[in-house]
């Protein structure tokens, strides 16, 4: 069990290192951030200077294990537009896409596993059927699409929420947080509609067709013919064989959520790091986008951990082996 | 006074082409006390009687008519909650295959407690020593630990034994057993029959015993009703009706069931509703017979085979299962040489091992005086394996579903013959004729045959290249017994007219004592007897074989 986590841990370090050796090599291979730093009225002095400042005199090796050991104290460098350093920048966006990413997620897996549930056991029923045919709008629709309709619907035509921004937030110590306010909350609900829509479609279909399968099992029929009532069949029974397969997905999705929230922020105006890395890119914001690129892997290599921890945790087989 | 009685029971599945009648007119009477048995092929309708009296035949089917009563009390009507109430209560079931019957991701102890409080109204403390009392009653020691085991973490028998104490949570009057014993091997099969007859003896519990196996229905039952194509066909003492049988499909049935305790020449066929179509010898073979040879055609010489239990990086902290331990034996030409023995004890391995499906951790195969292993020349190889063909057991998953069935028997030619397409047609179509389905078969796909058919189909594949050794591994299993006694008596004329060299598994005694000149028997990995097959049937030496033979389902005939 220890030997497993330590397995794990080891394997994610490998992975965060060859991602740092991405971010790093784009440094070298992405334009020279010399010129892109200094204005066109620079003089050879000022470049060998800013090179020699920047430590980019040095050879690969020397500044690729600068740059990790920078990294893992939470050094990212300097961005080159905003001319700040870029983790000061993460720590204030972060908040923003986390709290977008939590609330679609948890709306993704919750509305997801219900409706996943309620159409694998009303297999033939009109709310089912009809939940099923509204899930391919889901599946189907670009998310940039659903964002602009939902715009138009709610904010142009009703006017009842907010079509951009995250409105009025509040500080805790160093995280800003719209919870805590009604227009906050309110600025919430397209975006996070927006980006969990697909997600939430995707985990529903994936519990029905895993339910359906379930409840075809023999223990489902032995359990039934032992008496049990509907509730303790579909819910004890069945749900937590379904959960295997859809931890897998779902924890592949989640990672997904706060990477790609990227056009969900662009399209609401959300003040995240989605939108920190589109800038990046138009400006050829290397550090920015090198400790963007950080912090997605760290992410994904996080919730894979947690995903492999959640199957010990559900399937007894697993942990005897 | 009847516990349970159905009158006239009558279960229907609509489908797209009309109703399909499951069963019609069912009678049955179950005493206090009484095992039941009730036998038929697959497709007689006796799980859907079973699942009938539980109230849990699946949507969209149900009961058109006919009534079921418990003790005094109508059930066959009941309503969803009503019926619910019932199950578990009064009637609990016990079903075929103990790996799948309980929910892996519970302790044993959760779902013996949540069952126990459904139905009785106790507190947790008492449910769960009610359980450990449960669980001791039918067998398994350490109770009070193993109660918090998972279900991955019993045998096969363990397991049935769990099942059944599940099924006496709620002190039942009746419960239905579908097939309790057929997954299980034929000593855990005679610790688990032991158990239903005592408790069906102290609890006063009526059983219904579902089961195909007339060997079980002749050991355990008191009496015994007959389904064919969803009717009784016969009801009565066990004795009598499998003694001496009114109806015809009664005795075609008990003349398939291969006697343990004599050979015959042949199964005496009684078609019963459906012609039997013939095999063709001479069509199937085109003439062509084994070339004879003195000596033996195969030599396994101290065959070893270890599976890695735990990897590891470094070697000496792996550790290995020895699957086949230094098992030499010789297989003569012309002959029909059987391995026997219980699951997990190395039977199949040594098949692919010999087929070069496996490497071989130690030891050494020969045919016809050359080695043969997985590491020999890819032309040695061919040239080995148009010799050599298998039958495997399943004939559901060893067909390509998305196969034509021609394309399925040619496909052993295009890779080890050079025949040109047309002469590859011609073969197909032949051996499709020979094995009795006619060549129009070919050019259907597999999923449209019957298990037997498909099994004729499985022999025409491996007779395509005209092997002269085939190993048939459990080719049988899955099948009826009066389909079994088909095939196998199509093995047996192929192997005495084409001079063919047979390697034949199987965990069946009696099916065994039918098919081989000699038999080994093997128990965890290693071979503990060896012996023609009179000698080891008659006379048995090991205290093993010896121990297999006693515990067999005695049924004889005549």
């Amino acid at each position: 069990m220890i030997g497993f986590i330590l397995r794990r841990v080891v394997q994610s370090f490998l992975v965060l290192m060859v991602v740092g050796l991405v971010a790093f090599a784009m440094f070298r291979f992405v334009g020279d951030p010399v010129d892109n730093m200094l204005g066109q009225e620079r003089t050879q002095a000022d470049i060998e200077r800013l090179r020699e400042q920047l430590g980019l005199d040095q050879n690969f090796v020397v500044q690729y294990w600068r740059f990790l050991s920078n990294a893992l104290q939470g050094d990212f460098g300097i961005s080159y537009r905003q001319g700040r350093p870029v983790a000061e920048i993460l720590i204030e966006r972060a908040p923003a896409t986390l709290e977008l990413a939590a609330v679609s997620g948890f709306l993704a897996i919750a509305m997801g596993i219900a409706l996943g549930v309620f159409t694998a056991i009303r297999r033939n029923g009109l709310g089912a059927s009809t939940i099923m045919a509204a899930s391919l709008i889901g599946v189907s629709l670009p998310t940039f699409l659903i964002g602009i309709l939902l715009i138009y619907l709610f904010s142009v035509e009703l006017g009842w929420l907010p079509s951009f921004g995250r409105g009025e937030t509040v500080r805790l110590g160093g995280w800003t947080t719209g919870f805590l306010t009604q227009s906050g909350l309110l600025a919430l609900i397209l975006p996070s509609i927006t980006l969990g829509l697909y997600q939430m479609t995707l985990i529903m279909r994936l519990v029905r067709s895993e339910m359906m399968e379930v409840l075809r099992q023999d223990y489902i029929r032995f359990a039934r013919a032992r008496g049990l009532p509907d509730r303790v069949v579909n819910f004890r029974h069945a749900l937590k064989n379904t959960l295997v397969p859809v931890i897998t997905v779902t924890g592949l999705q989640l990672g997904s959520i706060i990477a790609f929230a990227i056009i969900t922020e662009t399209v609401f105006q959300w003040p995240g790091v989605g939108l920190l890395f589109i800038n990046a890119i138009a400006f050829v914001d290397i550090p920015v986008m090198a400790a963007y690129l950080m912090l997605i892997s760290v992410m994904f290599v996080a919730i894979n951990l947690i995903v492999d921890l959640l199957y010990l945790a559900i399937d007894p087989r697993l942990r005897t082996q | 006074m009847t516990l349970l009685s159905v009158e006239n029971l009558g279960v229907a599945y609509p489908t797209r082409r009309g109703n399909v009648q499951a069963v019609t007119g069912a009678n049955l009477m179950v005493e206090p006390g009484q095992i039941h048995g009730l036998v038929g092929e697959s497709g007689a309708g006796k799980s859907t009687l079973g699942a009938a009296i539980m109230g849990l035949i699946d949507a969209p089917g149900g009961i058109t008519d006919g009534r079921i009563h418990l003790r005094d009390q109508s059930i066959g009507g009941l309503d969803k909650a009503a019926m619910q109430a019932l199950r578990g209560a009064k009637i609990s079931m016990i079903f075929q295959d103990p790996l799948t019957a309980l929910n892996p991701l519970l302790t044993v102890g959760d779902q013996i407690v949540e069952t126990i409080r459904q139905h009785l109204d106790l507190r947790e403390d008492e449910a769960r020593g009610k359980a450990i009392a449960l669980l001791d009653r039918v067998g398994i020691g350490d109770a009070d630990e193993r109660i918090d085991q998972y279900p991955h973490q019993f045998s096969g028998g363990m397991r049935q034994r769990v099942v059944i104490a599940l099924a006496l949570c709620s002190e039942p009057d009746v419960i239905i057993a579908d097939e309790p014993t057929t997954a299980l091997d034929v000593s855990i099969q005679a610790q688990i029959l032991d158990l239903v007859r005592e408790l069906a003896r102290e609890q006063q519990v009526g059983v219904i015993l579902i089961t195909h196996d007339m060997g079980v229905i002749a050991e355990i039952t008191d009496v015994v009703t007959v389904m064919y194509r969803g009717q009784v066909v016969e009801t009565g003492p066990t004795a009598k009706v499998l003694g001496n049988p009114d109806h015809d499909y009664t005795r075609a049935l008990i003349s398939a069931v291969p006697p343990p305790n004599r050979k015959m020449h042949r199964f005496e066929l009684i078609s019963y509703g459906g012609g039997l179509p013939k095999v063709n010898i001479d069509e199937l073979s085109g003439g062509w017979t084994a070339p004879l040879s003195d000596g033996p055609l195969i030599v396994a010489q101290s065959l070893t085979k270890l599976f890695v239990q735990k990897r590891s990086l470094i070697p000496s902290r792996r550790r290995y299962f020895t699957a086949v331990d230094d098992v030499s034996f010789d297989i003569r030409a012309g002959e029909v040489f059987g391995l026997v023995g219980e699951s997990g004890s190395g039977k199949s391995t040594i098949a692919r091992m010999i087929a070069a499906l496996y490497s071989l951790d130690g030891g050494s195969v020969h045919f016809d005086g050359e080695a043969v292993d997985r590491g020999s020349s890819a032309t040695m190889l061919n040239s080995y394996r148009r010799q050599i063909q298998m039958i495997f057991q399943d004939p559901f998953s060893s067909l390509n579903p998305r196969m034509r069935v021609d394309a399925i028997i040619a496909e052993p030619l295009r890779h080890l013959s050079d025949l040109s397409g047309d002469e590859v047609t011609r073969r197909v179509d032949a051996l499709l004729e020979g094995v009795g389905l006619g060549s129009a078969a070919g050019r259907r796909f597999p999923h449209e045959f019957s298990g037997g058919q498909r099994q004729r189909i499985s022999v025409a594949r491996a007779l395509a290249t005209r092997p002269r050794f085939l190993i048939c591994d459990e080719p049988t299993s899955a099948l009826d017994v009066s389909v079994q006694a088909q095939i196998l008596n199509i093995l047996k004329d192929l192997q005495e007219q084409l001079n063919l060299t047979m390697l034949f598994i199987s965990h069946d005694l009696p099916v065994v004592r039918q098919m081989c000149d000699r038999v080994g028997v093997l128990r965890n990995g290693k071979l503990v007897e060896l012996a023609d097959t009179e000698t080891l049937f008659e006379a048995p030496q090991h205290a093993y074989t010896k121990e297999l033979l006693r515990l067999m389902p005695r049924f004889r005939t005549g």
